[in-house]
């Protein structure tokens, strides 16, 4: 298999099953959970359920002051890498172009440079998580497999798109081609892992909130 | 011409002024980024240089490498140097024909035995050996008796480098680069839809100079012309850098001349002399022109995912994918959920109640 006929590879039938993977991987696991129902609440309601949902969903968006206090290294370092992936994934200029071949939307992009820095600073803030995550003894006995593979395929489609765009270590085509799949990678294990969160985690918030909204106190 | 002039004399016959002469040994020696103390030895060994008998084999091609190398300059240093080697047989630029022609190829391969130069143009039909023919002898026949003796073979253009436009899917002739067929000697790939002129004389000079072949690179083509990609080289790259793109062949970004990786530009995978070395005398190259470069120099160039899709866009229906992928989740989701809830009424319907007699009753057994 020539570079080029790699490449195609990945960039066709690979991205295809991932794609499959992870879209069927993603609705199966969001509507086990949806489906699985809940007991009817034979309480009166003293508040809104649906009010004290949408309320905690925003007012989680920003970590109260004890939970900064308290574990200032996690909240900060969330926050950075979180806006770091979402800056490099949906504001790079060929990945809008991605999603606008599929969905047929598109919008603006950030200079290359900016996004080149937030991928530093992104990378370098994972592996600050990683170290923290190792050296606490508190996370690292709550620590498994998983964290470490999810961890993992995070990281790469960052470091393999870094060298890609800089061009450090293989031909171009075999770079373009690792970043690609380091990404199928991370596509095909993220509706079986904890990765699920981007997706359960407003449901889950909204929950939270509306049952305490039912019983009429501030969640 | 006698066969037995230097390229000195021939040069110096053909009105070529030393200066001249000088300006395309340094400007040979650093685009095959030879260090400067090189020129002086690239000029005495061109100099007393003798002209190399050169076989010109031509197979399924279009024609279009010989019209880039012989026409593309009118006389220049380069077109002298190509003059100066001593074409024995080239069945499109040559006056004789038929068995004339063929006689003219076995003398040239007898007299210069294990020192003529072997340049191929096309790609060799396996599928059947009558798809292409010459003087009644195959493709495949022809390229390997005059093989036999060739110091090496230049492979040039993308069809003989790695098999090109005839070799693109379905391929119905089972075309195959010269590599594939020949193992057993050094081959160097100049690749390109055409190849550069400058590229095909510059191996000719390291060539004369060294006696050996420039270092090549994983592809068999001279690291020299092919190190560096079109885009690490592109004079468009500082829009790339800043996000300025043409998204369409006539809006602003276009006439402003921004990136146009949007349009489906390969520069980032392809490597050539392109956009240094340039065409027509070094006037302009296809992106300066206002076209994405279509990766004519690699591998596979005519099956790549379409010339106008942007390198970072899936080659297949991503679209179609996610609707069926959609459906079959919500099909399996609906079943697994239907599974859970029947597995919960069925837990809830097994359930006994345990009182404090059966309890008891069953800690005295």
């Amino acid at each position: 298999m020539t570079e080029t006929e790699f490449l195609m590879w990945v960039r066709g039938p690979a991205f295809q099953v991932a794609t499959l993977v992870f879209v069927v991987g993603v609705i199966v696991r969001l509507l086990e959970i949806l489906l699985l129902g809940r007991k009817a609440n034979l309480a009166e309601a003293r508040g809104s359920a649906m009010a004290g949902g949408l309320r905690t969903l925003l007012t989680r968006m920003w970590p109260d002051r004890g939970t900064l206090q308290r574990s200032t290294f996690t909240v900060v370092t969330g926050y950075v890498f979180h806006i770091g992936l979402f800056v490099t994934i949906f504001l790079f200029a060929p990945h809008i172009l991605l999603i606008r071949d599929v969905f047929g939307v598109g919008w603006a992009a950030l200079p290359t440079a900016i996004i080149d820095a937030t991928t530093v600073v992104t990378i370098i803030t994972l592996l600050a998580v990683l170290v923290y995550r190792l050296r606490d003894p508190v996370q690292r006995f709550l620590s498994g497999f998983q964290d470490y593979f999810v961890w993992l395929v995070t990281i790469l489609p960052l470091v393999t798109g870094y060298l890609a765009f800089h061009r450090i270590g293989l031909s171009p085509p075999m770079l373009l081609a690792t970043h690609i799949l380091s990404v199928e990678l991370l596509m095909v294990a993220f509706p079986f892992t904890k990765l699920m969160h981007a997706f359960t985690l407003f449901m889950a918030r909204w929950y939270n909130g509306a049952i305490a909204g039912y019983r009429g106190v501030r969640s | 011409m006698a066969k037995d002039e230097t390229l000195l004399e021939t040069l110096q016959r053909r009105g070529i002024s030393r200066r001249s002469f000088l300006k395309f040994c340094a400007s040979t020696a650093s685009l095959m980024a030879l260090p400067p103390a090189m020129i002086p030895a690239v000029a005495r060994a061109l100099e007393q240089a003798r002209r190399p008998s050169v076989i010109w084999l031509s197979f399924q091609e279009c024609t279009g490498c010989t019209e880039s190398l012989t026409r593309s300059h009118s006389p220049t240093v380069e077109g002298l140097i190509f003059d100066a080697i001593s074409l024995d047989y080239h069945h499109t630029l040559q006056a004789a024909s038929g068995d004339a022609a063929e006689a003219a190829r076995h003398a040239a391969m007898e007299e210069n035995f294990g020192s003529y130069l072997l340049v191929v143009d096309g790609s060799i039909p396996t599928a059947n050996p009558g798809y292409s023919t010459i003087a009644g002898i195959s493709n495949h026949d022809m390229l390997l008796e005059t093989a036999k003796g060739a110091a090496a073979i230049i492979s040039v253009g993308t069809c003989a480098a790695f098999g090109g436009i005839p070799h693109a899917s379905p391929n119905p002739t089972g075309a195959v680069a010269v590599s594939e067929l020949i193992t057993d000697k050094p081959i160097i790939n100049v690749s390109g839809c055409p190849p550069i002129p400058v590229v095909i004389s510059g191996v000719l000079t390291h060539f004369l100079t060294f006696g050996t072949l420039p270092a090549l690179d994983e592809l068999g083509r001279p690291r020299a012309f092919f190190g560096q990609s079109i885009h690490d080289r592109c004079y468009r790259r500082p829009f790339y850098d800043k996000g300025l793109f043409a998204e369409t062949f006539d809006d602003e970004g276009a006439k402003k001349g921004w990136c146009l990786y949007k349009l489906g530009c390969k520069g980032p995978t392809t490597f050539n002399a392109c956009a240094t070395a340039k065409w027509n005398n070094g006037t302009s190259f296809p992106i300066q022109s206002g076209h994405p470069c279509l990766g004519c120099s690699e591998p596979d160039f005519w099956d790549s995912g379409g010339f106008y899709k942007p390198l970072s866009t899936p080659t297949r229906d991503i679209g179609a994918t996610l609707i069926y992928g959609a459906a079959a989740g919500a099909a399996a989701g609906v079943a697994l959920g239907a599974l859970n809830q029947a597995r919960k009424r069925s837990a809830v319907k097994a359930h006994q109640p345990v009182s404090v007699d059966d309890l008891e009753k069953g800690g005295s057994q």
